[in-house]
């Protein structure tokens, strides 16, 4: 049990971050419209590639001759680029047609 | 030097900082159709931004100094990441969206897994991980300058939960992609005691982070065979739920991969990280549930893939089972002179690539004096909003897309509905028929209107797998073929009406 309040402890800033993230993220898009729903989830995948940070910080820590971790991080990192430029790419074309149609209706 | 390092390591804060401002400002403007793109640049900005300050963290120092290191690693990963990133956008079609996005989200949660086998195998000592008689590792790495010290179990628990989502959302969101595409069954594929084999997998997970930490040697192995299991959880999870739940499945798999994304950053002790996971994490849950309510079912009922299971009683209903076609003449006639024509796209609609067609053919009825409206269902297709992104894809005017809820009381004053491949959305079963399996579920309620046209490619059931009475209703009109063809012939048979 002291191990667990040790714990508690030590994280609770990153606690209090968590909590107040949730709710955040929660009301950020609490309102948006189902025409968005797509672009959303889609917008939001490509931020959940934020993971490419780690495939980094992964890859700048470790040694040069550490060849196995050196793979497995340039292939982590190769497989979450392609998930944020993707994601972002792919939202912009699904977004690009509402502006279209925008234009068109003045 | 030290100074330097002092300002390096601030400015890296500061650049992470603006990046977490960026990822909340984009996500809100994402969520307004006037600032939606301009959210998503932002968010790509904070993106970059936080890519940027990560290759200038102290992380990377000792290879700057000491020749090229791992940059070659890093530049080639970035380089190809974002070349196959691009390729893959441009090429694929707006009907494929949903595949697309459930493929790109299991690339972030193998991302996530790949980072946690390299953590084991570079720490891997011996096959030992985790020493039982130090208390603290120190996370974010030897080398950043900010090394912090974290409980060596808390820091091992969160290793191994990252390890199993990023697996479970990788193999997962390739599974859901497979039902999409096709190359994986639609349906839901059931074994014996499935529901025990799903449950005992996950108890076995669990249990298996306990027994790693009396492990000793065999950690790095007890670590594999984790990974092992939540692959194949993944693929035994999805595998059950029938297609048309699919959307509910891709964005519970995306909130899975922000979650993983928040672990890592914790790993890490990076802020950046664990805001832009937590972000996603929390509003695609939202977006989960979001969806299960348009369903009328609740995300367990999905899960456990419910959905085909309670259709029971449906087949003993003696219905009047015969169709009706109309002739491509008779149909323009009808529609020419209704004075309001509602539009019901589905996946069928999506399949056929017929959003320009049925523009036109709005666009003809329009000229000719009547009132044209789509109806649009939430779970029509395969995504939420599947059928506006579409709709939009060929100008379709906005304000001319009705919710589920503007719609239903207008259908009695509606003359003809236009059906393009749509079915269990429109199936009166889900409001008469207690037995049937999408009983309770909001449908479009297209028989009160005067007329139903019905463009359908056969009297194949939907993706429900499920009869549908609206096809037998006296009122109903079936056009059968692929939907472009059917409307383009419309199209040419009313503008000689």
């Amino acid at each position: 049990m002291d191990t667990f309040f040790q714990l508690f402890d030590q994280n609770k800033e990153i606690l209090y971050i968590l909590i107040l993230s949730v709710f955040l993220g929660i009301e950020v898009i609490g309102k948006v419209p189902q025409v968005l729903h797509t672009p959303l989830m889609s917008g939001s995948n490509a931020l959940s590639g934020v993971v490419i940070l780690g495939c980094l910080l992964l890859l700048g820590q470790t040694t040069s001759d550490d060849i196995s971790v050196l793979i497995l991080g340039w292939l982590a990192l190769v497989l979450a680029t392609i998930n944020v430029v993707g994601g972002f790419a792919v939202t912009n074309r699904m977004l690009e047609m509402f502006k279209s149609k925008k234009k068109d209706n003045g | 030097m030290d100074s330097f390092f002092g300002v390096g390591l601030f400015m890296v804060d500061l650049g992470y900082m603006l990046s977490v401002v960026l990822f909340i400002l984009g996500m809100k403007w994402m969520s307004h159709p006037s600032t939606a793109r301009k959210g998503n640049f932002t968010t790509a900005l904070g993106m970059g931004i936080a890519v940027v300050s990560t290759l200038l963290s102290a992380g990377m120092k000792n290879y700057v100094s000491g020749g090229t290191g791992n940059y070659v690693w890093i530049v080639s990963g970035l380089l190809l990441g974002s070349l196959l990133g691009l390729r893959l956008s441009s090429r694929v079609k707006m009907t494929e969206m949903p595949q697309m996005v459930s493929l790109l989200n299991g690339f972030g949660g193998a991302a996530a897994m790949l980072i946690v086998l390299a953590e084991v195998f570079g720490k891997g000592n011996g096959g030992q991980l985790f020493d039982p008689g130090s208390f603290d590792v120190i996370r974010g790495g030897e080398n950043t300058g900010r090394a912090e010290r974290m409980s060596a179990i808390f820091y091992h628990i969160l290793l191994l939960l990252n390890l199993v989502a990023g697996a479970i959302s990788f193999t997962g969101s390739v599974v859901a992609m497979g039902k999409l595409q096709g190359f994986v069954t639609g349906g839901s594929v059931r074994w014996p005691m499935q529901r025990f084999t799903n449950n005992g997998l996950l108890l076995m997970m669990l249990l298996g982070i306990v027994v790693f930490f009396q492990a000793g040697d065999g950690q790095m192995a007890v670590a594999l065979l984790l990974c092992a299991a939540a692959l194949l959880f993944g693929v035994l999870f999805v595998l059950p739920i029938g297609g048309a739940d699919m959307p509910v499945v891709i964005s519970l798999l995306n909130s899975i991969t922000g979650l993983t994304s928040a672990l890592t950053g914790f790993l890490y002790d990076n802020q950046a990280m664990v805001m832009g996971g937590v972000l996603v994490g929390a509003s695609g849950l939202l977006l989960t549930i979001l969806m299960c309510k348009a369903m009328n079912r609740s995300l367990g009922a999905v899960l456990l893939g419910v959905f085909q299971s309670g259709g029971e009683s449906s087949g003993e209903r003696t219905i009047d089972t015969t169709i009706r076609e109309l002739s491509l003449h008779d149909a323009a006639v009808l529609m020419a002179y209704a004075r309001r024509v509602a539009i019901i796209p589905g996946y069928g609609l999506a399949v056929a690539q017929a959003q320009h067609t049925v523009h036109e053919l709005e666009l003809q009825l329009e000229g000719r004096g009547v009132e044209v409206t789509y109806g649009i269902h939430p779970v029509a297709g395969r995504m939420p909003g599947h059928m506006n992104v579409l709709l939009a894809e060929s100008d379709v005017a906005y304000e001319k897309l009705l919710e589920m809820e503007r719609i239903n009381p207008e259908f009695p004053k509606v003359d003809v509905v236009l059906v393009i491949g749509a079915n269990d959305v429109v199936n009166p079963a889900a409001e008469r028929d207690p037995g049937s399996p999408i009983y309770g579920m909001p449908i479009l309620q297209v028989d009160r209107a005067a007329a139903v046209l019905v463009v359908k490619r056969s009297m194949s059931a939907g993706y429900a797998g499920i009869e549908n009475e609206l096809f037998y209703d006296p009122k109903t009109r079936m056009l059968f073929g692929d939907a472009k063809s059917v409307l383009q012939k419309l199209n040419l048979a009313i503008k000689e009406v």
